[in-house]
């Protein structure tokens, strides 16, 4: 630069430039400055070269570590899989009724269920497990086919009404009405009897006489159905197919026979015992003591004290 | 003032450091700087190891940063998580007494009690140790080397490391119980982080105190370019008073001419002893902390001289202008109460007094509530209307609490947890809330079926002689019909 020269005041030179009478001096850089700018520039070679780093036609240079985002993803999965390995064993390991006995490995089950639960069974049940029409809520005292955990484990294992599973939950209520085995009054008989039995609807006779001919072979004299067969309670305030009169009049015309897949050849062993375990902590779940012989004394026994 | 520098002939990239070797001073206000010293380097070094007693659920650390469980540890008080607005007040308090005591003794921070100048002057202290005086240290810092000067070196980088050792590991006290953490430390058993906070703070230490000392203060700093801006004409800053000392002269030139040379004779005793190399008799600058020693050194020089005190000296701007016209300056309580310092000292104050009330009226006892959403309410097969929630029971005592979670509201309602049976439901739940922690319940209300969507209250109740308790109101969802 031409104009360079010492500023009087300061005693400094000026690095040559004039802008309307400004100038610029030419004040010197630290030289720890100077030697971090260097480093990083260093550095940044060197992390050029071993990362990803310039973008080409297709793809950016691979870098000589073969450094990838999917990669570390690979690599912290495999440590986050084998930080949970001592837990799946030891839940592998437990008989699910023993469980509850370490909080920790409920805990673990617990959130293992939830997790499962999410992905596999919330399609039907919900994402609070409150179910709807035609689908069970699982947070209720309600329970077709049992409601202690081995109960729900095998459900869960076998499934309901899976053809070629011989340990699949299986029922089946004829088709009262498309099959001709009622007539339409009686049918409207039998609902209304139905409803009486939680006091919906007044009492009648004759719906009465065709419920004790027809339906208590299954659902007990008094309504409150059998585990055995999964035949709902008719006499509690939960229903599956709604509680209507013509609700309740449709499923005994044309049974409905839900179907729920048998999870068994689908998720590993553990996964069931977990989700046995999740589904029996939401509240509604009973306890091997609890556990009926009969449904009617389960009914009782879940009474308000 | 002095004229301006000669520029030199070759001007390079880079600013070369001009080493400093402070010349030995005694004076007030070094004295003052080594009682600063000493108290603030016993307070870093020593409170870890300070014992307070708080029961057997509770560390008996009396300052502890409990990071794992996140309690924070302070003599008497202990500091949850929810309560860091504490904390957030004493940072508060601690910005606005950083402007109140600049803006009555300008940089009295950087002078006396910044980390970085009390280590740079601990540091400093060792060279003299070794090496002896600023003029024994420049003929040693010349001389070329030799065994003698490699075993000085070494030494005193020896010493310098120690130190820098002994810093970061008193850092990491704070943390966790010191003297366990001291055992493991050596037993190899602490944690990597201890490890790499203790290596990264020696070498910090060893660095920055050893090396970089006033390059900090002038270069990387922030907070002298902070002050520059709170400064006012009212502060008390360190300054030279020209219209004294100027014109320079030695005694002689006095002697031969009274009257025409000014009481500076250009000992330079001012820049000899100050830390970070910069001559005061230039006014005020970054380079400056405000640490006085130059005042000490004045002072010696004038009293040998028989001169009166006072030629460098802390005064105000406002000062400066009154005694150049030949007034007297103000007394220094004057000069420290205006009204800037008067109006931070009441916010300081305020927000000081603030957290000590609400120090004082704390709830240590205290319930939370979660409810589920999913589903919002349920019916039970007798027809009942269920909710779910989760409650939290916050016990920030050191020891277990009886407690007892009752329903208000919510007519014939009932609740049960999932640790009991239906069957034993009520509306009172009684539990034992673990010492210092926060205890989860899952609590089941069912209420008759004909119940309507309502609010009602959980009460959170302390049974023992303390006493105490919190409420929380919530919902209650049921079908609307």
């Amino acid at each position: 630069m031409a104009n360079k020269r010492i500023d009087e005041p300061t005693g400094v030179e000026t690095v040559g430039h004039e802008w309307d009478g400004i100038e610029e001096l030419n004040n010197p850089l630290p030289r720890w400055w100077i030697i971090t700018w260097v480093l990083c520039i260093v550095f940044s070679i060197g992390y050029m070269v071993v990362y990803p780093a310039w973008p080409m036609l297709n793809k950016a240079t691979e870098g000589v570590w073969g450094w990838t985002s999917r990669g570390q993803l690979a690599q912290e999965t495999k440590v986050a899989e084998g930080a949970r390995a001592s837990t799946l064993a030891a839940l592998a390991a437990t008989p699910i009724e023993q469980i509850p006995n370490d909080p920790k490995l409920l805990n673990a089950a617990i959130s293992g269920g939830k997790a499962a639960f999410r992905v596999n069974c919330v399609q039907c049940h919900g994402s609070g497990a409150a179910g709807s029409i035609g689908y069970p809520n699982l947070n209720d005292d309600d329970w077709l086919w049992g409601g202690n955990v081995k109960d729900i484990e095998l459900t869960l294992l076998h499934g309901i009404r899976q053809p070629g599973n011989d340990q699949t939950r299986t029922s089946l209520m004829p088709n009262f009405g498309q099959d001709g085995i009622l007539t339409a009054a009686q049918i409207n008989d039998v609902a209304g009897h139905v409803l009486s039995l939680s006091g919906k609807a007044p009492a009648n006779a004759g719906g009465a006489a065709a419920f004790a001919a027809n339906c208590a072979v299954c659902h007990g004299t008094d309504g409150k159905g059998l585990r055995q067969f999964g035949a709902p309670n008719l006499a509690d305030a939960i229903w599956l197919y709604g509680g209507k009169k013509e609700q309740v009049t449709a499923s005994v015309y044309k049974a409905h026979a839900g179907v729920m897949p048998a999870w068994g050849g689908k998720l590993d062993a553990v996964t069931i015992k977990m989700l046995a375990v999740y589904v029996h902590s939401l509240g509604g779940g009973e306890d091997f003591s609890e556990a009926p012989t009969t449904p009617a004394v389960a009914d009782n026994g879940n009474a308000k004290p | 003032m002095q004229s301006p520098e000669t520029a030199p002939s070759h001007l390079d990239l880079y600013e070369k450091r001009k080493a400093v070797f402070p010349k030995a001073v005694d004076g007030r206000f070094r004295r003052f700087k080594w009682l600063v010293m000493v108290v603030t380097l016993a307070i870093y070094y020593g409170t870890p190891w300070l014992r307070w007693d708080r029961g057997p659920y509770a560390p008996d650390q009396a300052v502890l940063l409990d990071l794992g469980n996140r309690r924070f540890f302070m003599f008497g008080i202990e500091i949850w998580p929810h309560e860091f607005y504490f904390v957030a007040g004493l940072l508060i308090m601690a910005g606005i007494g950083l402007f109140l005591v600049t803006s009555a003794v300008g940089r009295a921070w950087c002078g006396y009690s910044c980390p970085q100048t009390v280590w740079t002057d601990l540091f400093q202290h060792v060279d003299r140790f070794i090496d002896g005086d600023r003029n024994a240290q420049l003929r040693l810092e010349a001389a070329p080397w030799g065994p003698q000067k490699i075993f000085k070196r070494g030494l005193k980088w020896t010493i310098y490391l120690v130190i820098s050792f002994w810093t970061g590991g008193a850092w990491i006290m704070y943390f966790a119980d010191a003297p366990t953490l001291t055992r493991d430390f050596w037993a190899g058993d602490a944690a990597m982080v201890a490890y790499g906070t203790v290596a990264v703070l020696t070498v910090m230490t060893f660095l920055l105190g050893g090396f970089l000392r006033e390059q900090v203060c002038v270069y990387m700093c922030p907070w002298p370019r902070i002050q520059t801006a709170m400064l006012d004409e009212k502060s008390l800053i360190v300054t030279y008073k020209d219209w004294r000392g100027e014109p320079r002269g030695s005694v002689k030139k006095a002697e031969k001419n009274p009257g025409g040379v000014g009481d500076c004779i250009d000992c330079n005793q001012c820049v000899n002893v100050c830390p970070t190399g910069y001559d005061i008799r230039n006014g005020q600058d970054i380079q400056c902390i405000t640490c006085a020693l130059c005042i000490d050194a004045c002072d010696t020089v004038m009293q040998q001289i028989g001169r009166p005190r006072g030629l460098i000296d802390y005064a105000t701007l406002e000062d400066c202008e009154i005694e150049r016209a030949g007034g007297a300056p103000k007394p220094v309580m004057k000069a420290l109460f205006h009204t800037r310092t008067l109006v931070y000292l009441g916010v300081w104050g305020a927000i000081g007094v603030a957290l000590l009330f609400a120090l004082g009226v704390r709830s240590q006892i205290d319930v939370s509530v979660q409810k589920d959403r999913n589903p919002p309410f349920m019916l039970m097969s007798d027809g009942e209307i269920r909710n779910a929630y989760t409650l939290k029971l916050r016990n920030m005592q050191a020891r277990p609490r009886p407690m007892q979670v009752t329903l208000e509201g919510l007519p014939g309602a009932v609740m049960w947890t999932d640790d009991m049976a239906r069957e034993k439901a009520s509306r009172i739940i009684r539990v034992t809330a673990a010492p210092d922690q926060v205890k989860a319940l899952r609590v089941y209300v069912v209420a008759p079926d004909d119940t309507t969507p309502q609010s009602f209250t959980f009460t959170l109740l302390a049974t023992d002689a303390e006493g105490g308790g919190d409420s929380s109101e919530v919902r209650f969802d049921a079908p609307e019909e």
